[in-house]
């Protein structure tokens, strides 16, 4: 791939990229979130259409318009998550859109000798009759490959697979992947974690902000030098706010979290933090490694299969958990990742948004009817005080720019006064003069003796912000720093899987 | 009850059954494939009404089933025009379908038969008649011989249509993606098959099917369209659809189970059940949509719907 | 196909219901014209016998009465996220249970306590109607559309069972109660302005407008000025901000279909306490679902409901002029014109949508660009 840009907006996904791989090697392609890669792949695979630049598969110059033109070229693609039909079998999964017979079943009696001869070649053991709701996740991925396999792919691109593995699962991959590479198929491998491609990779490639940074044979690389170049910001010197102040009370105290979804993968497992007061907690992290399920069970949105919580004096354990509502009363405020889902009600206008959550104050309702004209005085001075533009209570809130719905949110929640507060993502899709906007208020929070868990995945932000830096990796917290101690290397390091 | 009571009341029920199996037929594969269908009703309607117009002018059975699946069919492709190709609310579109059918049948019938909504009375020649009618009744096996006989064709039709119906769903690469696309549309556009066209294949099927119910009723039944003559059929045929878990099979029975309530009724009214007392004909009447509400709440086993039933499908990403 | 500009706010409120109007009056023009007819006069006819006379808008105002009912029903659903279909069936509850309670105490009982307890009973019918599928769909997960429909037609039963083993008249042919005591009877406009000494028409119009006028102000109150209706917009439009408030989803759900159900029963106060005074077996008679077109067309919003519903009762007095003067058309004209109306107002505005967006972008351009011309003559000249 040379020369390749996509833009999304005002985003440049990809900017002038070259990406090459030798046939019949593993290649590692990696980089933080935004950097560029899930992006890159999507264009191989016919998912999006680049601005510009030219591909070249197999020494031909191709144009690929669909996953069609993919599949045709022999590209394949597992993506994080997968594409199956759960009631239906692995064999229907595999054959559909390829079956070669109109009549099923001989179609399936035709297929199944190649795919029983596939997995003997590759060592995907997989029950073709089972049905896939009835598949462990790994067997699920095995399916995914074993579907572009099938379809012919000599160039295979998997996104995060190890994702939601447990290691078992994942060394098993690992010989999969292995075998196909002795098989002369070529591998793509998009991750975030450095152990993997250390450990499997022939060549890795290193992608940040949309552009490539780094591209070199595994022999010459190691770890450090990788986790510098994927995350690569110097750490910010002279921080403002003066010397370190004593850390305060704690005010959350969480122990032993767990949680698992419906594809019973372990999303938070055994996480235990505290929040002082006064404090900035950063976590750090990849996205997808299970902060939004930890925000969500210490906001009182889910409830954990096990685990405490001490909020401000008030124990809930899994058996009676926190609620939102009581959440709010202890002073606990929380600012979602997901603004369009959770934080605002995008079909409201602002002044109906900036008061979700807080309905049932004397301030707004009173013996059950809403009142409006102080709701619209407190939206404009909210606006007024977080400089939302446009500065007009009576616009639907889906109207505002992605910051501006930010500051909205924030200062909902910040006029609140909370003595504790968890925001994920405070800044994303949010534009430079918001940003500094809302660091600043974060700081003054803090001045003002609020215990702040901060999730972002831009480690600027945490670095900037933080007193102290977690990191959570596959569920686990697996760094927790003081930000002094937090070097580029050591946070890289950390966010993919190496040891400090 | 005697020998012959018990087969009237059979080939009274396979008869009172059938637009219901064609319309349950006809509802499972546009559902399987993903788009909810309220329209069952108007369309059935619709049909007749071609059939009954077709009939009358031109005298032919063929030609009276023709008209009868292709309006059928129009109806299922503007549903699809609304709700596949663009992502309109499907349950709204059915329900205006139903509403138009009502209402534009009637003004058509009226203006162009004068007899107010009504299309004239079809000939035998027109109609379909029992394949074959013997002279004497008999007894014993020949007795049961006569009255499968008396059917009409689009009787048992209706009934092996049912077995072609599933081997077309499972045994078929086509049946194969057309569940699939109920399920997961966006897996199936990924493998490269287009979704669009597999549910407008099944709405095609969806009217053909639509089209002799209809014309069933027209045909066979009472001889002429009358107004509103479907008379909440084709609501029954989607509970016994929903109550046969989308499934062919199972829905066969569901709707002989409701065609055997429908024609047991008089029989059952004035029956006295201990404790009980009487049991009134509405309770009877009632009975298929509180059998199917029953199931819907889950307590008697869980109806899964397709994932994707009643979603549109937008090419995200 | 490039993406159309999004609808700015007036014109999606306003305009684009117009225009689906518009395009559905096309269509049942076009069958006017298919079977021989001319819609113009057909339209003539229409609204000569709709607003041509005071007899005629009293007409319009008391089907507009039962439409408001049943579209403000449709409507709350809607704001909580749920489509409901068993308007039917709920004004049909309603409508039993404001005549039974009739039945049994107006002879004791004076106008005051009488009617009251009517309006009660009915919205309590409707509301148990409503509420049991609004239960199963919040707590059981099962669908709300296919669950109302059913319940639709097992209130159409029950009525027949009621009315044939339980409340017949003696002696009667038809298939309905005996008379109410006069204090169970609503008293007509005619009547009312009577005693004001005004002489009016007679019409079947009566108190219950003004019941149906409370019930949209109530509506009004409800949704946007109350607590438990901000709660139940947030569950309707973000499932996701509803958990997050903390707002209880399900139980919203069901007080939505529950208020719901309520507003449809109280059909029977206008057809049974207000026109007939006894129990009949058609005195919903497709009311419920021409609400659903009421709804869609009034864009969930009281005041549009109550356009719409003088639109739909303008079209059915009308084309009850219609079947009377244009020889050939029966009542089921406007039947189909609100199957249109329902399919283009509902179903197809995303077809619509795009187009009418495209010719404000395509006006607004034009309209810019003859401003240029006028600025340079005007600097010109």
């Amino acid at each position: 791939m040379r020369g390749m840009h996509k833009r999304f907006g005002a985003v440049a996904a990809n900017a002038d990229v070259d990406f090459a791989v030798r046939a019949g090697s593993l290649h590692g392609l990696i980089g933080e979130n935004g950097a560029g890669k899930s992006t890159l792949m999507s264009v191989l695979y016919g998912l999006y259409q680049a601005d510009r630049g030219q591909i070249e598969v197999f020494g031909q110059t191709v144009a690929i318009r669909r996953p069609d033109d993919a599949i045709a070229l022999g590209i394949g693609m597992v993506h994080q998550h997968f594409m199956l039909v759960e009631t239906l079998s692995a064999l229907d999964n595999i054959m559909l859109g390829a079956e070669g017979h109109w009549r099923l079943r001989k179609a399936q009696a035709q297929v199944r000798p190649a795919l029983d001869a596939l997995m003997q070649q590759t060592g995907l053991h997989l029950n073709l009759n089972a049905l896939v709701c009835d598949l462990p996740v790994g067997d699920r991925q095995r399916l995914e490959i074993l579907k572009t396999l099938f379809r012919g792919a000599r160039i295979l691109v998997l996104d995060e697979p190890t994702a939601v593995l447990t290691p078992p699962e994942t060394e098993q991959l690992f010989v999969v992947l292995r075998t196909l590479r002795s098989q002369g198929t070529t591998v793509i491998l998009i991750t975030h974690k450095l152990k993997e491609v250390m450990r499997l990779c022939d060549t890795v490639t290193v992608m940040r902000a949309g552009r490539v940074v780094q591209e070199m044979p595994i022999d010459q690389a190691d770890v450090d030098v990788l986790a510098h170049a994927m995350v690569g910001r110097k750490v910010q010197l002279g921080r403002a706010a003066g010397a370190a102040k004593p850390a305060g009370p704690v005010l959350l105290r969480a122990q032993g979290l767990a949680w698992s979804d419906a594809a019973r993968v372990r999303q938070v497992d055994g996480v235990s933090l505290d929040l002082r007061a006064g404090q900035i907690t950063g976590l750090a992290g990849v996205s997808g490694n299970g902060q939004t399920p930890l925000l969500e069970l210490l906001s009182g949105l889910r409830a954990p299969q096990a685990g405490s919580l001490d909020l401000v004096g008030q124990r809930f354990d899994a058996a009676q958990w926190l609620e939102p509502q009581t959440a709010r009363h202890l002073g606990l405020a929380h600012v979602p990742e997901d603004r369009h889902a959770r934080a605002l009600v995008m079909e409201f206008e602002a002044w109906e948004s900036a008061v979700l959550g807080y309905e049932a104050t004397p301030a707004y309702s009173q013996r059950g009817w809403m009142r409006h004209r102080p709701m619209q005085a407190a939206t404009a001075q909210l606006m007024a005080q977080f400089d939302v533009q446009p500065r007009n209570p009576h616009l639907r809130s889906s109207r505002f720019s992605g910051g501006n719905q930010q500051k909205l949110v924030l200062a909902r929640e910040l006029n609140q006064a909370p003595r504790v507060l968890l925001v994920g993502q405070p800044t994303r899709g949010v534009d430079i003069g918001a940003i500094e906007f809302i660091h600043g208020r974060l700081r003054a929070l803090r001045e003002a003796g609020c215990a702040i868990l901060l999730v972002s995945s831009e480690l600027d932000e945490i670095l900037a912000l933080s007193d102290r830096v977690l990191v959570m990796l596959q569920g686990r917290l697996v760094g927790d720093l003081d930000v002094a101690e937090c070097t580029e290397l050591a946070l890289g390091r950390l966010m993919s899987g190496g040891t400090p | 009850m005697d020998e012959t009571q018990w087969l009237a009341l059979l080939t009274s029920t396979l008869r009172l059954s059938t637009p219901l199996v064609l319309c349950a037929l006809a509802g499972l594969f546009s559902e399987r494939s993903g788009i909810v269908d309220i329209g069952l009703e108007g369309k059935m309607l619709f049909a007749a009404f071609a059939a009954g117009a077709v009939g009358a002018w031109y005298g032919s059975t063929l030609l009276a089933l023709g008209a009868a699946m292709a309006v059928a069919i129009a109806m299922s492709w503007l549903h699809g025009f609304a709700c596949v190709r663009y992502p309109g609310d499907q349950v709204v579109s059915g329900l205006a379908l139903n509403i138009i059918a009502a209402g534009l049948t009637v003004v058509l019938g009226a203006a162009w038969f004068g007899q107010g909504g009504q299309t004239p009375a079809l000939g035998a020649q027109v109609r379909m008649g029992a394949l074959w009618s013997p002279g004497a009744p008999g007894t014993g096996p020949l007795a049961w011989l006569q009255a499968l006989l008396s059917l009409d064709l689009l009787v048992l039709a209706s009934l092996a249509l049912v077995p072609i119906a599933w081997w077309l769903l499972y045994r078929t690469r086509f049946g194969l993606r057309l569940r699939a696309v109920g399920e997961n549309p966006h897996m199936v556009e990924a493998a490269g098959v287009s979704v669009e066209r597999l549910r407008f294949a099944a709405l095609t099927i969806n009217g053909a099917l639509c089209g002799l119910a209809g014309s069933y009723l027209v045909l066979a039944q009472s001889a002429q369209f009358s107004h509103n003559m479907t008379a909440g059929r084709g609501f029954m045929a989607l509970a016994a659809l929903i109550f046969g878990r989308w499934q062919p099979g199972l829905a066969l029975w569901a709707c002989l189970l409701f065609g055997f309530l429908d024609a047991a009724s008089i029989r059952l009214q004035g029956l006295h059940i201990p404790t009980v007392g009487e049991v009134p004909v509405q309770l009877i009447q009632a009975l298929p949509y509180v059998l199917t509400v029953v199931l819907l709440a889950g307590f008697v086993g869980k109806a899964v719907a397709p994932a994707a039933l009643g979603k549109p499908y937008r090419k995200e990403r | 196909m490039s993406a159309a500009p999004a609808l700015p706010v007036w014109a999606d409120r306003v305009l684009l219901p117009l225009v689906c109007l518009a395009v559905a009056l096309g269509c049942a023009g076009a069958v006017v014209l298919l079977v021989g007819q001319s819609p113009v006069q057909v339209m003539g006819v229409l609204l000569d016998g709709a607003f041509g006379s005071p007899r005629g808008m009293c007409y319009v105002l008391y089907y507009a009465t039962t439409f408001v009912f049943t579209g403000l029903a449709v409507a709350v659903a809607f704001h909580g996220g749920l489509f409901n279909i068993g308007g039917e069936g709920q004004a049909v509850v309603g409508g039993l249970a404001t005549g039974l309670v009739a039945l049994w105490l107006s002879p004791y009982v004076p106008a005051w306590v009488m009617l009251p307890l009517m309006v009660a009973a009915g919205a309590l019918g409707g509301a148990l109607w409503a509420a049991v599928p609004g239960y199963l769909q919040a707590y059981r997960g099962s669908h709300i559309v296919i669950t109302t429909i059913m319940f639709n037609f097992i209130a159409a039963s029950v009525l027949v069972y009621v009315m044939v083993n339980h409340v017949r008249a003696p002696g009667s042919m038809a298939i309905e109660s005996a008379a109410f005591a006069p204090s169970a009877v609503l008293p007509s406009i005619q009547t009312a302005l009577g005693w004001f000494g005004v002489d009016w028409v007679g019409s079947p119009l009566n108190l219950s407008f003004f019941l149906a006028i409370a019930a949209s102000v109530g509506v009004y109150l409800f949704l946007w000025h109350s607590r438990s209706g901000y709660r139940l917009r947030v569950v309707g439009a973000s499932p996701g901000a509803a958990q997050y408030a903390g707002i209880r989803v399900q139980r919203h759900v069901l007080v939505g279909m529950a208020m719901s159900g309520a507003l449809a029963g109280l059909v029977g106060m206008n057809e049974i306490s207000g026109v007939s005074g006894r129990l009949l077996l058609e005195f919903v008679s497709g009311a419920g679902f021409t609400g659903i077109g009421v709804a869609l067309m009034g864009r969930n919003h009281p005041v549009g409901i109550v356009l719409a519903s003088l639109l739909f009762g303008a079209l059915f007095q009308g084309g009850a002029e219609v079947s009377f003067e244009v020889p050939g058309f029966g009542r089921d004209m406007v039947v189909m014109l609100q199957g249109f109306i329902v399919l283009f107002s509902g179903a197809m505005t995303y077809v619509i949508a795009p187009w009418l967006a495209r010719g404000l972008a395509g006006l607004a351009w034009l309209a810019q660009r003859l401003q240029p011309a006028k600025d340079q003559e005007r600097s010109g000249g």
